[in-house]
């Protein structure tokens, strides 16, 4: 059971020692990454996925529990611990989303496969606009779809205590769905994100800045404030957009009618 | 000297991993060298030069290349020390899937690729299941869900290896992969090391230059599909005998 992970800051670009010495993460909290491109996000959640011991260009060191992750003397334990989403991922498997979901379930050795099966088809359904199918092929699936599904599979199969997210606005889904079904469970969340709203969604974020933790921020209630001022402005965008991809044409009328 | 001797699937990434890796080397001021063994034609020895360490490079060209590897081995580990290698890399390349590199007191890393599809650990044969260490790339592109099932797949063609996630692009994994390498014996003599899976036979008339096809070609070591017996029964003709 992890109750925390703890992010022992090492060295950014330049070999100057990261601003966050050390950064805890507890169970049930949403941790974002904000900063710019190329400031080194995507390095940080690399980090905690192969659970760091100095070796990796940053030299952070991650810890489980207070405990540094090589002290996990079995690799195949620690392995399961951290799961990831990402935005260059796709599937590759030529077989149909039924087969696959319980082939993942018995590579677990998880009981009642085809119940789970389900279960993950069902929640992917919640996230993506568009239906999946048990038979349809994995390789088919759009962007939306498999996103979608690959969040829903790594919730309930991979059920991994710490879930790393890499920008998954771009995804297609309902992102903001997807993280609270996530956090839910009680499980560690970092998400890399350049959406405000899924920043200000999370408890707090980590700003990177010349690759190393830049600075600290918990989220104000002032933010959350402003966050529903966001999430009413995305909701208008939102049916534009609709309005557009269903082949309306937008005018002053229709907007009255929002 | 630490021998290393590298396989894998083409494609799969066996140059770029080790680039990476052998810069971690040389930044501890480690002497290296490298040799590439291939079929017809290789360019990765340029990707090695330009590391500033010894290469070499062989080709096996009208041979069996997994033959002509062994047969050299002996030559290459020579080589190697001569340069004064601490560590000497041997990149196999074009070996088939009958086929395994690894030596006795060497350390053998097989690469593979996650793209390469689900019944890939399973159809490498020996040259993963004999590896001490096995490298799974570009897991960057595929779902969390094939990964794991990839590596369940690895784990179960080869329950005593060391398993790796690299990625050849950015070089994640190849610190730990320096790290293992330094923990892997020295070889003192190559001569009288056995390796760990014999290889195919094959003295037919093919391996001497033969091209013609049908029966009345062949001679020597030549083995035939069993069609099963029902097939042998309908068919008018006989088959040809399987019998050597």
């Amino acid at each position: 059971m992890i109750d925390s992970i703890s992010v022992i800051g090492g060295k950014d670009k330049d070999g100057a020692a990261e601003a966050i010495p050390l950064l805890d993460i507890r169970a049930g909290e949403i941790l974002a990454v904000v900063g710019t491109t190329g400031s080194g996000k995507s390095m940080l959640i690399a980090d905690i996925e192969q659970w760091a011991d100095g070796e990796t260009p940053s030299q952070r060191r991650i810890l489980i529990n207070q405990m540094p992750a090589g002290e996990f003397a079995d690799d195949r334990v620690l392995r399961g611990m951290a799961a990831e989403v990402s935005q260059n991922m796709n599937f590759v498997m030529d077989m149909s989303v039924k087969d696959f979901l319980n082939l993942h379930a018995c590579s677990r050795h998880l009981e009642q496969a085809e119940m789970l099966a389900e279960q993950v088809l069902n929640y992917a359904n919640r996230l993506s606009g568009e239906p999946i199918g048990s038979q349809d092929k994995l390789t088919v699936l759009s962007g939306g779809q498999s996103r979608a599904l690959m969040v829903a599979d790594v919730a309930l199969i991979s059920d991994a205590p710490v879930v790393l997210l890499d920008e998954l606005e771009n995804a297609g889904i309902d992102r903001l769905a997807a993280l609270k079904g996530l956090a839910l469970q009680n499980k560690i969340v970092v998400l890399v994100t350049h959406d405000p709203m899924l920043a200000l969604l999370a408890d707090r974020r980590v700003v990177m800045k010349n690759g190393g933790m830049f600075k600290l921020h918990s989220t104000t209630p002032e933010e959350k404030l402003l966050l529903k001022k966001l999430e009413q402005s995305n909701r208008q965008i939102s049916f534009w957009r609709e309005q557009l991809r269903l082949g309306f044409t937008v005018n002053e009328e229709a907007l009255k009618q929002y | 000297m630490r021998f290393i001797i590298v396989s894998g699937p083409p494609s799969a990434g066996k140059t770029a991993v080790m680039i990476h890796t052998i810069r971690h080397l040389l930044k501890d001021g480690i002497k290296v060298a490298a040799c590439k063994i291939d079929c017809l034609k290789t360019s990765d020895d340029d990707n090695y030069r330009a590391l500033g360490i010894p290469v070499a490079v062989g080709l096996s060209e009208y041979l069996c290349p997994d033959h002509f590897f062994a047969a050299n081995l002996e030559e290459i580990y020579a080589w190697g020390s001569y340069h004064g290698a601490e560590i000497l890399i041997l990149e196999t390349a074009g070996l088939c899937h009958r086929c395994a590199p690894a030596v006795q007191g060497c350390q053998s890393i097989c690469v593979i690729d996650n793209l390469s599809g689900i019944d890939t650990p399973q159809k490498v044969g020996p040259m993963l299941s004999t590896a001490d260490v096995v490298l799974i790339s570009k897991g960057d592109v595929v779902s969390q869900a094939e990964r794991e099932v990839f590596r369940q797949r690895v784990e179960m063609a080869n329950p005593d290896a060391a398993v790796l996630s690299v990625n050849g692009l950015n070089g994640q994994g190849s610190l730990k992969l320096k790290k293992i390498i330094m923990e892997s014996a020295s070889v003192n003599r190559i001569e009288g090391q056995e390796l760990r899976c014999s290889m195919p036979a094959a003295i037919c008339s093919y391996c001497t230059g033969e091209t013609m096809i049908g029966s009345s070609y062949q001679m020597g070591n030549v083995k035939k599909v069993d069609f099963g017996k029902f097939e042998k029964m309908r068919s008018k003709e006989p088959l040809p005998s399987s019998d050597v």
